[in-house]
């Protein structure tokens, strides 16, 4: 019986991967959609690379990080400077020539991406070593601090990164299957680890890092390696969102850019993968759907006095406080979307219709 | 590293002072929430921020002269802070610790973005207090009166404040509950009082701060709170987090630091901001409990 429902579920795992697959295709041979629904896709897919890396660190291993902005500025800042073609360089960088130790490197995209991830792994190491071995509340402060830094330095050191003024063309990558491709692997990779002894230790370090010790767990170890995959995917994430977008600078990651995550998280749910895939998705095509909050909106002849530039982010802001004041377990809480579920949700529906 | 005249130094030096002490100011509203709560109110430098615009429209919109307006800025931050503790922290006391500070972070973004929306994100002036503003000559030395001002006045609230911590009857509360918050419930103190007042003295201290930020730097926008806020925690956790002495000790520090590297090492002034986050790192690595702090074994 459990058998034949395990057979049964992974049909329809397939079977959603095949239409999941086919709609895909079409959008990225342009059959369906347009350029603007690509782009909203794409960075939906990128963010919930972020998310769930986000996630992994603040809803499974309990510790409450803020740099999700800043290790994707290291992993966007990494692509732009190894991918940008040399031909390209000199009329970029015309106020301040690039470091002669930078200005002849090109790597391929796949490399630079994967250095941009353990770039960002390696500051996160680095500021996870004095910070981790405390109470986790400094954490929040120390990674908040950092993603300013990081904006700070990236604004001042002119030869790398060209400052403000930012680095533009940037090859964009000609298929969407790209970015999907890095976050199927990605949560996959995530999914893995959360399964393995490495995850149960993580989840034990959030329910009680004192029972976790006492049975034999080491602490420090655990929470630098959590926190340091955590900031290599958010590297990840941020090196496609430069390629996504061709052009970088350093006001794209204020800090604020973190508290959308953020949201993701807490409306998926602290600790539910799933969940926090579909809230990256609602989030991500909320904020580009609600933009009309942002216009003046003109009903009937009478113009709502509300509705203008800002209006969207105080909807959002407020969202957060609502979730988490009302509704602290997001849509999933600590459970995984089953297709259990899914039946359990369709049979509510037909009987409320009943 | 330069070389600089004394002159320039001692103008330095008084800016320094001057910064930290607002820096104290600020730091003693985050120590004393943590103090009870075990909570980073990140909300705070957003409420430092609300009084700078409250400050603003009192003063411009409503031409209310300064001292009455700094009455009304006072009491309307202090308002904001409690609501804020009833709506936002309160609901959330029996709750895990991390969904009370993604409420606080809500609380921080959810102010900053509508101020953005209520004053757009252009920067505002801050009403020219000419009491304030006026410069005062010393030899060679060119000081306005807020510089001078700002010190004695944290040193005086800085008094205040232990008087309240250690002379009153709500003071010997709050000191109850930082040391055991359930245990002082059971002792019959009302734990919501307490951390009313805590909000209260913050929120006070937040917007005289704002006033005078306002009047060194007056240009206001919405996340002018932001850096302020982030550095005066790390300047109460410099001076042991908990502890009010120990807060203004660290915000003096900070400024200090700030502006002495400003002064002797002017390439690096882009940098400015970054200096109070290497400080947090080097004392969370040397002395976690901080300067004055004391040290504090979890219990299980």
């Amino acid at each position: 019986m459990i058998n034949q429902r395990k057979d049964h579920n992974i049909k329809a795992y397939i079977l959603l991967f095949i239409v999941f697959a086919v709609l895909l295709t079409l959008l990225d041979l342009k059959y369906i959609g347009d350029e603007y629904v690509r782009r909203v896709l794409n960075l939906a897919a990128i963010y919930t690379i972020v998310s769930v890396s986000m996630n992994l660190v603040n809803g499974f291993t309990g510790l409450f990080s803020l740099g999700q902005a800043g290790f994707m500025a290291i992993g966007a800042y990494t692509v732009a400077i190894f991918t940008v073609p040399l031909e390209s360089r000199a009329s970029i960088f015309y106020v301040v020539p690039q470091n002669p130790a930078l200005a002849g490197i090109h790597i391929p995209f796949p490399a630079a991406l994967l250095l941009g991830g353990l770039l960002a792994a390696l500051v996160a190491i680095l500021i996870g070593i004095p910070v981790l071995r405390l109470k986790s509340d400094y954490l929040a402060i120390a990674t908040l601090g950092f993603s300013e830094i990081i904006r700070i330095v990236f604004t001042n050191a002119k030869t790398i990164t060209n400052g403000a003024l930012g680095i533009k063309s940037i090859p964009k990558m000609p298929t969407m299957w790209v970015f999907f491709g890095v976050m199927i692997l990605s949560v996959a990779f995530i999914v893995f680890l959360i399964n393995s002894s490495y995850g149960r230790a993580f989840k034990a370090i959030r329910e009680d890092a004192v029972a976790a010790e006492a049975m034999g767990i080491n602490l420090f170890k655990h929470k630098v390696m959590s926190f340091a995959i955590g900031a290599f995917f958010a590297g990840i994430g941020g090196g496609l969102f430069a390629s996504l977008l061709g052009t970088v600078d350093p006001k794209q990651f204020y800090f604020t850019m973190t508290y959308n995550f953020l949201l993701m998280i807490v409306l998926g749910g602290m600790g539910s993968i799933s969940g926090t895939v579909i809230a990256s998705f609602i989030v991500t095509i909320g904020l580009e759907v609600l933009r009309f909050f942002d216009n003046p909106l003109t009903l009937f002849g009478v113009t709502i006095p509300i509705f203008r530039a800002g209006f969207r982010m105080v909807i959002f802001s407020a969202l957060l406080m609502i979730l988490v004041l009302f509704f602290r377990n997001g849509l999933l809480g600590q459970k995984e979307l089953s297709w259990g579920m899914v039946r359990d949700w369709f049979g509510r529906l037909r009987r409320y219709k009943r | 590293m330069v070389l600089v005249s004394f002159e320039t130094f001692m103008q330095q030096l008084a800016n320094g002072i001057s910064i930290g002490s607002l820096y104290a100011l600020i730091a003693i509203g985050y120590t004393m929430v943590y103090g009870i709560l075990r909570l980073i109110n990140f909300a705070h430098g957003d409420i430092f921020m609300m009084a700078a615009y409250f400050m603003i429209f009192s003063m411009v919109s409503f031409r209310l002269p300064w001292y009455v307006s700094i009455i009304i800025v006072i009491a309307f931050t202090v308002l904001l802070g409690v609501i804020i503790e009833k709506v936002a922290y309160r609901p959330l006391r029996n709750a895990p610790r991390m969904s009370i500070m993604i409420s606080a972070i809500g609380v921080s973004f959810l102010l900053e973005n509508l101020a953005t929306y209520l004053f757009t994100g252009v920067p505002k002036g801050f009403p020219d207090i000419a009491f304030l503003t006026k410069a005062i000559r010393i030899g060679n030395i060119s000081l306005t009166v807020a510089t001078l001002l700002t010190p004695i006045i944290t040193i005086i609230l800085l008094y205040v404040v232990l008087f309240i911590t250690n002379k009153t009857k709500i003071g010997m509360a709050m000191r109850a509950s930082s040391v055991d918050f359930e245990t002082a419930r059971l002792m019959g103190i009302n734990i919501n009082r307490v951390i009313s007042t805590t909000f209260i003295i913050g929120s006070g201290l937040a917007a005289i701060g704002a006033v005078l930020w306002g009047s060194k730097y007056p240009s206001i926008y919405p996340l002018v709170g932001v850096m302020p806020g982030l550095k005066c925690f790390i300047a109460a956790v410099l001076g042991g987090i908990g502890n009010t002495t120990g807060a203004v000790l660290g915000g003096f520090i900070l400024g200090m630091a700030e502006i002495m590297l400003v002064t002797f090492l002017p390439a690096l002034t882009g940098y400015r901001d970054a200096i109070a986050f290497v400080i947090l790192i080097v004392v969370l690595l040397v002395k976690p409990t901080g300067l004055l702090g004391e040290k504090v074994t979890d219990k299980v």
